[in-house]
């Protein structure tokens, strides 16, 4: 068990969201889109540049930036 | 029976698509009043249902945020809609209720259609929605959008809402001890002084206190600011309280139990499904393997980027021909049956050459939505903004400028009119805005002849790498400036990116016919009415005040004198032979003399009118840019049409009408005359790439940014700029001695 940002997990590695730590409207999208502690995670992958990163959540498909994935703490296994 | 029903749901939910079943051709598309969110509105008519359905914009959440948002809410409490349906994507159910429950929570009627259950089937997913609906506590039918099964049983359901008209107590979900705390005493406060509840429920008005949702914070200022005060003290309290405790935000808290809320209505045997769900690889992901690879990816994207843009304007030139021909058949119609004269000029030249050429971009306007509904509907737009926003976001756009960008331009011969357009499926607005300032900067189809002129005149190098020069100018341009409006004009932080990548769909072809109807019909009425006016205003600019009489008559005479000193047989012959018939050597002869008489008074003409004033007063200032006032003359032209420049110059040179296609003489004069070198090409070639964009594109701009102010800055702007840039190459080629 590890924690990490989002942002430095490798392509198909899977966890569970322990924090989401910005307000405001980011946070807030992040949130609406199901992102919240709890949740079940795993990075798809990366769109060719490195970013943004794709992830698989409930059973669909969100990608976010970089630098929006490093406000959101994964626990890996 | 008669009833108002708002379709609510998730982006890509398949609302548009159940509206399109629900109302077929019975609808009207318009915009929200003040923003340029679509408001779709149609008519479901069956047996005794007479409905009214409003297509509300997709969302995820009842917050303040984006447009969407804020245009769905408004709605709801404006207009009071009788039932919302809410679509809900039955192979998505946990995200998609998300915003089911915020409108339990407001407290409308409500029927839930569970969409796209041919796709959950297909995954293995299976719904009880008997069970789902006790839950829910409001009706949920099962549909498929795509082929109508269901929508009579979902329809049946809403006329029975509405028809009972019972109040529905808003849903109550508990947000923990803290928080349920802090609202009981919020809601007696609210209560208590009639706070808002002429139009949200109290608990509502608390939830969106303690969400910070700064439009109920303003509305509740103003209503009473005491109460708000007090109110906004409570949310303050418990804030405090929550981060020191469980380091934490009320509306983070909000979302968790709501997601929470989620969970266990899922846990208790909603959702049946085979296999893992988690790490099930479905049938999109497996084409995102390919069409998202690293290396494999940008290349099928370039493929299909050129293949948008060759069908978007090579299989469009077959209808544009016929609307060209039309206008041309009618221009000439026009002629033969007016006399020569002013009425016959505002007719041929005002009003039919300018719609005409107006309206020559409806087919492109046409072919471009089509293929971007395409594109989107079927979700790979979604993966070019994927693919491509790490270069876009460092100029403060978005992945999806792209298709804007190629389609004004971006690939040399697109058209900033279609172009402009396409920044609809741009959802930042701050990006959005930046899109269609910039799109415009690109090498449109119309500027082109313009280069071509000018590299025959002056520049020896080969055609296509100039213009491939040019067009990287452009883009450079292009995101330059956008990055420089970002900073300043359109300054604020990038609009989160977050976004849902939907799995890939085989779009309707009803769908897509209707979109691209609808889109191409509000283009044709704009072109009908203020078009129009403007193209009539241009040409009243090059055509008053007519020369005096005087003037006129000294090119009378001298015509007269040509015809008297030649032999009365060869200027019989002249008179009487038919159009395009062989003539004699001398009568030929006689012919080239008038005609550059004619020419010349031409010349005379236009620059005595009003365009001829301004273009000889801003020689002025040209001058810096080398341009003189035969150059200004043209340029003003370019705003009705950039094709415009070249036969004005035409005009200007006394070489009469010259087609911008078959332009050897005019580019063998500019080669010639004195005022002109390969640095004033070069310096005007780079102001037109950048000057005020022709009045069609300004026009969509207007329409598509909501205010006539972006339509001004874009002329002002952009013409400042290139006039900028031109100076600056002319002045220090001139120095550099060129
Ligand atoms: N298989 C399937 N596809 C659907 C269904 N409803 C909509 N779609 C597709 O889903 C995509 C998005 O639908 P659309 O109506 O544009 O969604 P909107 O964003 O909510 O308006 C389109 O490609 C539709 O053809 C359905 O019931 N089954
Ligand atoms: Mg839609």
């Amino acid at each position: 068990m590890a924690r990490l940002m989002m942002r430095n997990m490798d392509d198909n590695q899977s966890g569970t969201i322990s924090a989401v730590k910005v307000s405001g409207e980011l946070g807030r999208r992040i949130r609406d889109m199901g992102l919240v502690p709890g949740t079940d995670i795993r990075v798809q992958g990366r769109a060719p540049l490195y970013d943004p990163v794709a992830l698989r959540v409930r059973g669909f498909t969100l990608t976010l930036r970089n630098n929006e994935a490093e406000h959101i703490e994964v626990e890996v296994c | 029976m008669e009833a108002t029903i708002a379709l609510g749901g998730n982006p890509n939910s398949g609302k548009t698509t159940l509206f399109n079943e629900l109302t077929g051709a019975r609808q009207h598309v318009g915009n929200y009043p003040g923003v340029t969110v679509e408001k779709k509105e149609g008519i479901y008519i069956q047996n005794e249902y007479h409905m009214r359905i409003v297509d509300l914009p997709g969302t995820y959440s009842l917050t303040a945020y984006s447009v969407e948002e804020v245009v769905a809410r408004d709605f709801l409490v404006n207009e009071k809609p009788e039932v919302i349906i809410n679509i809900v994507d039955a192979s998505n159910l946990e995200r998609n209720l998300y915003l089911t429950l915020q409108f339990l929570e407001r407290g409308i009627p409500m029927c839930v259609a569970l969409n796209m259950i041919d796709v959950a089937k297909s995954r293995g997913i299976k719904i009880d929605e008997k069970r789902l609906s006790k839950l829910l506590g409001v009706p949920v039918i099962p549909i498929i959008a795509r082929n109508g099964y269901g929508k009579h049983d979902l329809m049946l359901a809403a006329a029975d809402l509405s028809v009972e008209k019972k109040q529905m107590t808003p849903l109550q979900i508990s947000y923990g001890d803290d928080l349920d705390r802090t609202f009981i005493e919020m809601e007696k406060e609210i209560r208590a002084n009639d706070f808002l509840t002429g139009t949200y429920p109290a608990r509502w008005t608390a939830l969106k206190y303690m969400e910070n949702d700064e439009l109920i914070l303003s509305k509740g200022q103003k209503q009473n600011s005491e109460v708000a005060a007090k109110l906004e003290n409570m949310v303050k309290n418990v804030s405090v309280h929550l981060q020191e405790t469980v380091d934490t935000y009320p509306e983070a808290m909000i979302a968790d139990y709501r997601y929470g809320y989620i969970s266990s209505i899922i846990k208790q045997g909603i959702i049946r499904k085979k296999g893992d769900e988690q790490n099930r690889l479905y049938t999109s992901d497996k084409i995102d393997r390919v069409l998202t690879n690293r290396f494999m990816g940008p290349l099928i994207m370039l493929l299909v980027l050129l293949v948008l843009y060759q069908f978007v304007f090579t299989y469009s030139e077959v209808p544009v021909g016929w609307v060209e021909s039309f206008f041309g058949w009618l221009g000439h119609l026009a002629s033969e049956n007016l006399a020569d004269g002013l009425l016959r000029s505002l007719v041929v030249s005002g009003i039919i050459d300018g719609v005409g050429g107006v309206l020559g971009f409806a087919p492109l306007i046409m072919f471009m939505f089509f293929g971007i509904s395409l594109l989107e509907d079927s979700g790979y737009l979604a993966r070019v903004a994927f693919m491509l926003d790490r270069i876009f976001m460092i100029f403060g756009l978005h992945g999806s400028s792209v298709m804007a960008y190629i389609i004004s331009g971006g690939i040399a011969g697109g058209c900033a009119v279609p172009g402009v357009m396409a920044t609809r499926t741009l959802r930042s607005p701050r990006e959005r805005l930046a899109t269609l300032l910039t799109a415009p900067f690109m090498n449109c189809g119309a500027k082109l002849p313009i280069f071509a002129l000018l590299i025959a005149a002056f520049f020896s190098e080969s055609k296509g790498t100039l213009m491939f020069f040019f067009t990287l100018i452009s883009w450079g341009g292009a995101l330059i400036v956008a990055k420089f409006l970002r900073l300043t004009v359109i300054r604020g932080a990038p609009t989160p990116f977050v976004m849902e990548l939907p799995p890939y769909r085989l779009p309707t072809f009803k769908g897509l016919v209707i979109h691209t109807w609808e889109r191409t019909w509000q283009y044709v009425k704009k072109a009908g009415t203020v078009i129009l006016g403007i193209s009539i205003i241009i040409w009243a600019m090059m055509t008053f005040p007519t020369l005096p009489d005087s003037k006129v008559q000294d090119f009378e005479r001298k015509q007269e004198a040509l015809r008297g000193a030649a032999p009365s047989a060869i200027v019989l012959e002249f008179e009487s032979a038919d159009k395009g018939a062989e003539l004699s050597a001398e009568a030929q002869k006689l012919k080239e003399r008038l005609k550059v008489i004619h020419s010349k008074k031409a010349e005379t003409a236009l620059r005595y009118s009003i365009a001829g004033r301004i273009g000889t007063a801003l020689e002025k200032i040209t001058q810096f840019a080398g341009f003189d006032w035969r150059t200004n003359i043209a340029l003003l032209g370019g705003f009705a049409a950039k094709e415009v420049v070249v036969s004005t110059l035409g005009t200007a040179y006394s070489l009469g009408e010259v087609d911008p296609e078959e332009s050897e003489s005019l580019s063998e004069t500019l080669a010639n005359s004195p005022a002109w070198s390969p640095l004033v090409a070069f310096s005007l070639i780079i102001f037109i790439m950048f000057y005020a964009p022709c009045f069609a594109t300004v026009v969509c701009i207007v329409k598509e940014a909501g205010t006539w102010k972006w339509g001004v800055f874009s002329m002002g702007f952009n013409t400042l700029l290139a006039f900028t840039l031109a100076t600056l190459i002319f002045q220090a080629g001139s120095l550099l001695g060129y």
